[in-house]
């Protein structure tokens, strides 16, 4: 039996397996449904819009929307032709190509009370969340209920087996106070494409780590300057839910390039 | 859509039927992008959101209105000044249009 689009669909997404689905919404067909998974680098397609050379056409361009991660609207002939503008007395079809990637990552090393504030805000932000921390006493799922998996491992071999999977969009925030166990997060996180890395700390332990980090071989400016540290936007707060809300304000401001102030202090469009 | 899964898999095991409205297209000025998704089950029940809360009700309507006819999805499009238009529209000043279809696929 074979099973729905919706229900492949749907386990695609669970399954955190880039997918993206495309819907004739308008012209002949509408409502036809193509969908294409990318398993293991393999691309899969299911479903059809109702002629060959359109499929053909369509999935093509919706595993290149997949791989840029884009939502958006295409036109085609009906059977494909990639300028209907250009043919006569022959309706449009419109395809809407919806790209769904998966969540982007949360890395959070140290197993503190601001871990357990950052997962929270991090989850409702859509981020998959690791916590890692090295003593197994304090990584304990019963203590971030809120966080997809806590790992119990120092970050040297968290970045060796799973840093290539960091990417501009997913964040590494490092909450540890203690130089054994940060240098080599910092480290680690330096190593990856990740989009963010923030280090808690005051100014003083800032400066006392950028010591400690010159100490391994890490001086190099540009490296440096990926460094969110101290942590966050300055919204003035102290509890760790606060923290937590300045540490994720700064991380969609860094995304944006928006620059965090109030919007009644600055002009233009707000969407933009 | 990803977010509103597991309201639209619990009404439909209890038999309801779902119709679901994406926004396919902001011109202008809008508060969600393309892709924000809203479900609507034949009770009513809502899950998700496609704008600010400027248009929602109109789309349950329609949402209703798809389900109750049992018609094939349409394109549906809130914030213009002509007729065509619904009366409802974007505060911000924006067009959005929506792809609104039973999910019975």
């Amino acid at each position: 039996m074979s099973t729905s689009i919706y229900q492949q669909f749907t386990d695609y997404i669970r399954s955190e397996t880039p997918v993206a689905l495309a819907t004739i919404i308008e012209g002949p067909g509408t409502g036809a449904k193509l969908l294409v998974a990318r398993v293991d680098g393999i691309e899969i397609v299911v479903g059809t819009l109702g002629h060959p050379e359109l499929d053909r056409v369509v999935s093509r361009d919706t595993a290149g929307e997949l791989e840029a991660g884009r939502t958006g609207v295409r036109h085609y002939g009906p059977e494909g032709q990639a300028t209907p503008e250009d043919l006569i007395d022959t309706p449009t079809v419109v395809v809407f190509i919806e790209s769904f990637s998966p969540a982007p990552q949360m890395w959070i090393f140290g197993a503190v009370d601001f871990t357990a504030a950052l997962g929270r805000v991090a989850k409702v932000l859509g981020y998959r969340v690791t916590v890692c921390d090295a003593r197994e006493i304090f990584a304990t799922k019963r203590r971030f209920p809120m966080a997809d998996e806590v790992m119990v491992t120092w970050p040297t071999p968290m970045f060796e087996k799973r840093g290539n999977t960091l990417g501009p969009r997913d964040a590494v925030c490092i909450l540890t106070h203690d130089p054994k166990f940060d240098v080599p997060a910092v480290q680690g996180a330096l190593s990856t494409s990740v989009g963010y890395i923030g280090v808690m700390g005051s100014r003083k332990t800032h400066n006392k780590r950028l010591e400690r980090l010159a100490e391994v071989g890490v001086t190099s400016p540009e490296q440096l300057s990926r460094l969110m540290s101290p942590i966050g936007l300055d919204l003035g707060g102290r509890t760790p839910e606060e923290t937590a809300i300045a540490i994720c304000a700064e991380i969609i401001a860094r995304r944006t390039g928006h620059s965090a102030t109030s919007l009644k202090n600055t002009d233009g469009a707000i969407h933009s | 859509m990803r977010e509103i899964l597991d309201d639209i898999d619990r009404w439909r095991s209890d038999g309801k039927k779902v119709a679901v409205a994406r926004v396919v297209k902001i011109e202008g000025s809008g508060p969600r992008d393309p892709g924000a998704a809203m479900a609507v089950n034949e009770d009513g029940e809502v899950a998700g959101s496609v704008s600010g809360g400027c248009v929602e009700g109109a789309v349950v309507s329609e949402a209703l209105a798809i389900i109750g006819e049992n018609a094939p999805g349409r394109m549906v499009t809130f914030g213009y000044s002509d007729d065509e238009a619904f009366a409802v529209g974007l505060t911000c000043g924006g067009i959005i249009r929506l792809y609104i279809e039973q999910l019975d696929w």
